[in-house]
């Protein structure tokens, strides 16, 4: 019962959020396009589920991922538990804080595979390319590359390095990539970036970033508590066209050989090593 | 009937596949890293149903609702002629969908709080709101500005990569000049601006404007709104902090 009021709340929050993407769809079609919205009823349900959906989403995350990830995210920042047994902090070691970047990268990766909007964006990138581009690769590629920029937004926050240094940095490689990369692949790993950071992915991560530079001395949440959201964007844009380079590359590669020889090479490989 | 109760839970085995690795995650973090048990346990596995309902029913409707009413909108944009129509729905679609985004408010309070102690603006409740809010519309105007730009880049097809690295070049020469404590949240605002719903929405337009136009290729044209969605805020908000300081 308890259950249902809470989503009945979360339910009118979401339809109050809509309202204004609602009012403008709505009030441009009507007035301005002023033709019938084509199957509006499948529309008009489809509206309908996607209500629904993100309220029983963000309900179920409020209820059972959110509580627990961010008690974890300030438990792993937490002195007692990074300096165990030391008395007295003299000096902080960047690799005091390994499993700060393992949860870092792991949670950035988690939370991007299950990110709503980076599936839209991957259904959409499958459709127009005719299946050329894999929805699941591409959600993969980015989710390591939020997995890369969360993990070393934690260690720039431990080590206190000014971010526009890596964000810049990060850039360049993108300019370059940029030039050697399959042109169709651009503006969908641009897109990338933005989509990656909604839903699921920023409460967590503003979460681990703040813990992170709230306990640890001489750093400032004001400047370095911000900012791991900005690494989740940029580096999925980098591992998006590595992954169309790399099957570019593989492309190429089969051209020259058929693919049968190939897959038994990888298998006698495969074999050695495991020998 | 029998069929599509088959696609549903087909659909609903696929958000399990997608939530997994949260799962493992968590669930390895909590035994093998912080050594606890598991709190509410029967709180968690509700609130994991409901995640996972929710995802298949979001994915369901997306499919039904948001990317067609995108599409078709683009095309009747399209077949009307009207470029200042256009634009100005642009304009409305992300300034609107941007200023009630929950993730900002939070974020852009967040921001005031933190601010207020770092004594950049008075501590008192009214100079917060009115940072907090200042923050708001100066990144939905930005998102405004963006999907104006971006429209504009698919009725003319001007290549993608020359304005985001021009905007790229701006936003560092930009930090060199900024406060450095609103460069943190500068950063930020980028990608807190793209939310669930805006999202299909506005990939379906640009895929739905660019399949219209003729000369226009959906994959090269159709995809870019997002980014330029996630670059302006930057530029405007390094902008806001100079102003305010």
């Amino acid at each position: 019962m308890e259950l249902l009021f809470e989503f009945l709340t979360t339910l009118k929050n979401t339809v109050v959020d809509v309202l204004p993407i609602l009012s403008i769809i709505l009030g441009f079609q009507l007035l301005v396009i002023r033709k019938p919205i084509p199957h509006v009823k499948q529309v008009g349900f489809g509206f309908i589920y996607v209500l629904i959906g993100l309220a029983l989403f963000l309900l179920g995350l409020e209820k059972a991922l959110f509580p627990l990830g961010k008690m974890m995210a300030e438990q792993l920042t937490a002195p007692e538990f990074i300096h165990a047994g030391e008395k007295i902090l003299t000096a902080i070691h960047w690799s005091d804080y390994t499993w700060v970047y393992i949860f870092a990268a792991a949670i950035g990766f988690s939370t991007t595979i299950a990110e709503p909007s980076l599936i839209a964006v991957a259904i959409k990138a499958e459709e127009v390319s005719g299946g050329a581009i894999n929805a699941n690769s591409l959600r993969i590629s980015v989710a390591i590359g939020v997995a890369i920029g969360i993990a070393l937004g934690s260690y720039r926050i431990v080590v206190g390095h000014p971010i526009h240094y890596y964000i810049i940095a990060g850039y360049v490689v993108v300019v370059i990539q940029t030039f050697f990369c399959p042109k169709l692949i651009v503006p969908l790993a641009y897109d990338s970036g933005g989509v990656t950071t909604s839903t699921v992915t920023v409460p967590l991560v503003a979460a681990l970033g703040l813990g992170l530079a709230s306990t640890i001395p001489g750093r400032s949440p004001l400047i370095d508590g911000f900012g791991l959201i900005a690494f989740a964007s940029l580096f999925p844009i980098i591992a998006v066209m590595a992954y169309a380079q790399l099957t570019e590359a593989k492309a190429l590669r089969a051209e020259k050989k058929s693919e049968k020889r190939i897959q038994d090479k990888e298998n006698k490989r495969n074999l050695n090593k495991n020998r | 009937m029998n069929n599509q109760f088959f696609v549903f839970f087909k659909a609903l085995l696929g958000s399990c596949k997608d939530l997994l690795p949260i799962i493992l995650v968590i669930a390895f973090f909590q035994f093998a890293v912080l050594q606890q048990p598991m709190p509410n346990v029967g709180d968690i596995l509700v609130g994991l149903a409901l995640v996972v309902l929710g995802l298949t029913f979001f994915i369901y409707g997306l499919e039904m609702g948001l990317f067609p009413i995108g599409e078709s909108m683009a095309q009747a944009f399209a077949k009307k002629g009207s470029i200042s129509w256009l634009l100005t729905f642009a304009f409305c679609l992300g300034f609107g969908t941007t200023v009630a985004e929950p993730s900002l408010i939070a974020v852009a309070k967040e921001a005031a709080i933190v601010a207020a102690s770092g004594g950049i603006i008075s501590d008192t409740i009214e100079s917060q709101l009115s940072y907090a809010n200042g923050l708001r519309f100066t990144v939905a105007f930005a998102v405004g500005f963006a999907i104006v730009v971006g429209v504009l880049r698919i009725l003319r097809g001007w290549p993608i990569q020359y304005l985001i690295l021009g905007g790229y070049i701006v936003v560092v020469l930009m930090t060199m000049i900024a406060p450095s404590w609103i460069i943190g949240i500068a950063y930020d605002s980028g990608g807190v601006t793209t939310s669930t719903i805006t999202v299909p929405l506005v990939t379906a337009l640009g895929v739905g404007l660019a399949s219209a136009i003729k000369g226009r290729n959906p994959m090269i044209d159709g995809f870019g709104l997002i980014a330029f969605a996630s670059l302006t805020p930057m530029i405007f908000v390094m902008v806001y902090g100079m102003v305010i300081s």
